[in-house]
């Protein structure tokens, strides 16, 4: 009873890594990234937004309460990381990490928003990515050295203690993995590379999410934990049945 | 043409012999020769890809098809399984199947093995067989120990680390120990080759030695088989080697390749490029063994982190999980036809008429709860995946596992025990329904039951 139990567990896990590779999506490419040139109409319209939906938390000045930190100095990429990934306004139920989730303004709204918390205070500007093929080799060393650790070779994601979970990097842009590295959200250390590297780093991610990956069905591509499930439930399972076949006294004089 | 080898070797007499050796019929006896097919795909396979495999630590540059690795330092032995893997015709392929023999190998092994476990098919006079078959065991984990290392990628050097810290934590001779089998401080040049000898040379000979054993000390000493009608402890019930027999493994082996090579075509396994070339200050994540060693790394992570002091020797943490724990458990499973043969006072008994799981509910619920160890351990290896798939803390995972260990195992022993006992009372089939009562009607206007004709 209990093995079939596992069983069952098993199963559950199995599938739940198939819907983790499944959801992999083609990532939205944004073709102005925010907070460039932002004028003196923008940041009294962001103020505006602000002032509705995020100074309940962060205070009517951006000094920051009980509830959301102070965002004097976190500068336009921060901003434009946490709105453009849906993270801010943090909903309800998220528990203590703030989770991927379609944006909740338009990316007008997001600029206006964005230039007014630069204009709290100085801090990194977003970055100009130019993602180039030619930077690939340099991308996945950086990315082995400092984000497989966490994220997984394959950036599938992983879990790094105290409940915090290194995201999927399926749906990253190449200007959302720069903000990432260089204004270190949630859990995350900040990686304050240089602008080539930060290319170079959103060239590996969107080449892991694009290039073909030869082999056949990718089983989450998370090494050996899925590889073993597939061995027991495809491999031994068929093997079984296969065994019980050929067992199987087919001679018809005996019935 | 017969008739001059039979002149000249005399082999007629004992070809026909050994031609009408009889063999039950029932589908658990084949498990055994999955695990031999299996085999025979990991050798053909394995020499196919001994043929492009370089096991040398030299870092040299990568100039090969795959466009992120281009100009990268890596070892001469990483970059051979990348041509192996994108450049060599039906390379990946060969490596796939060769990996997911490697998995279902253990796998079939296992199974075979809880069959023989839990028909009590080792008692004596099988008790040499249950030995040799350990040792089958053990040599085939250290075969996939030492495959797994080879391609020198991040995630198997990884796993080199974790061995090289195990080995170090043994008290006294632990450091010697590294030492000599790595040659000096990790990461060492020497590893990789010294890794290659075992696996294609030393171990492969002994494996295949033994194979050879073990069917040989089958073959003399006969089948054992499941009771029923006409079966006694003197005879074997079956068909004979030649045509059934035969016919029935050479159908098992094209279907076991069969399934291996779809496995290798169609699902991924080890993808090395993702993973990139094993640099000895970079950590891959999540890092876990083949499934097979899983209940090891599973101990390591579950065993909490304190170190102890006996009489001045410090006991590093490694040691009880890494080593103590694998100790025990397979002396113990060693020594266990000796050790049960002492518990139920057999004496000089032979048994050659097999015990249903049900008949020994000791020995079922024994068997049940280690099993579950094994599952539990194997699972908590598995503890930060499992975390991020159900979204759970991986510290909640790791503590709910070390309850677990104990729990599961003692709970799944007393319901093996349960249902051996009631099994054993209602005489039921297992998957069977139940064949219900007879009543008849007396002329009295009463109920009575009737006995089943048998």
């Amino acid at each position: 009873m209990r093995v079939l139990w596992a069983f069952v567990a098993s199963l559950l896990v199995v599938a739940g890594l198939f819907a983790l590779s499944a959801e992999r999506a083609p990532a939205r490419t944004r073709s102005q990234p925010a907070g460039s040139g932002s004028t003196t109409n923008q940041v009294s319209a962001g103020r505006t937004l602000y002032l509705t939906s995020c100074a309940s938390c962060h205070a009517a000045n951006g000094q920051g309460t009980a509830y959301g930190p102070s965002l004097a100095g976190v500068g336009a990429a921060a901003a434009d990381f946490q709105l453009s990934t849906g993270r801010m306004p943090f909903a309800e139920n998220a528990g203590h990490q703030a989770k991927r989730k379609p944006p909740a303004f338009t990316p007008d709204q997001i600029r206006a928003l964005v230039a007014y918390v630069a204009s709290l205070g100085a801090g990194p500007a977003v970055p100009t990515i130019s993602t180039a093929p030619s930077l690939l080799p340099r991308g996945q060393q950086l990315f082995i050295a400092n984000c497989a650790p966490c994220h997984g070779a394959t950036a599938n994601g992983g879990a790094v203690g105290g409940g915090a979970l290194a995201p999927p990097l399926s749906m990253a842009t190449a200007v959302q993995v720069g903000e990432a590295m260089l204004t270190a959200p949630g859990q995350m250390p900040a990686f304050p590379l240089s602008g080539e590297d930060l290319a170079a780093v959103a060239t590996y991610v969107e080449y892991l999410r694009t290039a073909p990956n030869p082999g056949g069905f990718s089983i989450g591509g998370i090494g050996p934990v899925p590889e073993g499930f597939v061995a027991w439930l495809v491999g031994v399972s068929l093997l079984l049945l296969i065994v019980v076949l050929v067992g199987h006294d087919w001679d018809p004089r005996r019935t | 043409m017969l008739g001059w080898i039979d002149d000249r070797l005399g082999a007629a007499s004992w070809a026909r012999t050994g031609l009408r050796k009889i063999f039950p019929d029932h589908w658990s006896f084949l498990l055994g020769e999955v695990a031999l097919f299996c085999l025979v795909v990991l050798v053909l396979t394995g020499v196919f890809l001994t043929l492009f495999y370089v096991p040398d630590a030299t870092a040299i540059t990568y100039n090969g098809s795959f466009a992120p690795l281009q100009g990268q330092q890596v070892s001469a032995a990483f970059d051979s399984v990348m041509r192996l893997s994108f450049e060599v015709k039906a390379g990946l392929v060969m490596r796939q199947i060769h990996h997911w023999a490697a998995l279902v190998f253990v796998a079939a092994i296992v199974v075979h093995l809880l069959r023989i476990f839990f028909t009590g098919a080792f008692r004596r006079p099988r008790e040499i067989n249950w030995l040799i078959g350990i040792g089958l065991l053990l040599l085939a984990l250290a075969m996939g120990l030492t495959g797994y290392s080879l391609p020198d990628d991040l995630l198997s050097g990884t796993g080199l680390r974790i061995v090289y810290s195990v080995v170090l934590s043994i008290p006294f001779i632990g450091p010697y120990l590294a030492f000599l089998v790595f040659g000096g401080e990790f990461p060492t040049a020497q590893i990789i080759s010294r890794l290659f000898v075992f696996h294609v040379m030393l171990l492969p000979a002994l494996l295949l030695g033994g194979v050879g054993i073990h069917l040989a000390v089958l073959w003399i000493q006969k089948h054992s088989q499941y009771p029923g009608p006409g079966r006694t402890e003197h005879n074997v019930v079956g068909k004979p080697f030649w045509p059934s027999q035969v016919l029935k493994s050479t159908g098992l082996m094209i279907l076991t390749a069969a399934v291996l090579s779809l496995m290798g075509g169609l699902i991924q396994i080890n993808p090395v490029w993702t993973y990139g070339p094993f640099i000895p200050t970079t950590v891959s994540a999540p890092a876990q063994p083949d499934w097979y060693v899983g209940w090891l790394d599973g101990a390591l992570r579950l065993f909490p982190p304190i170190e102890v002091t006996l009489l001045g020797i410090t006991i590093p943490s490694p040691f009880i999980p890494g080593v103590l724990l694998p100790g025990i458990a397979f002396t113990v499973m060693t020594l266990w036809p000796f050790i049960e043969a002492r518990l139920m006072h057999e004496g000089t008994r032979e048994h050659n008429l097999l015990d249903r799981p049900r008949d020994n509910p000791l020995r079922t619920g024994i068997g049940v709860a280690a099993l579950l160890v094994f599952v539990m351990l194997t699972l908590a290896a598995g503890n930060d995946v499992v975390a991020l798939v159900f979204n759970v803390p991986v510290e909640t995972m790791t503590n709910m596992m070390r309850i677990a260990v104990f729990v599961v195992p003692a709970v799944g022993f007393g319901v093996a025990w349960r249902i051996c006992e009631e099994l054993r009372r209602g005489e039921l089939h297992p998957l069977g329904r139940d064949p219900g009562v007879m009543l008849r009607r007396t002329p009295e206007g009463g109920f009575e039951e009737v006995e089943p004709p048998d």
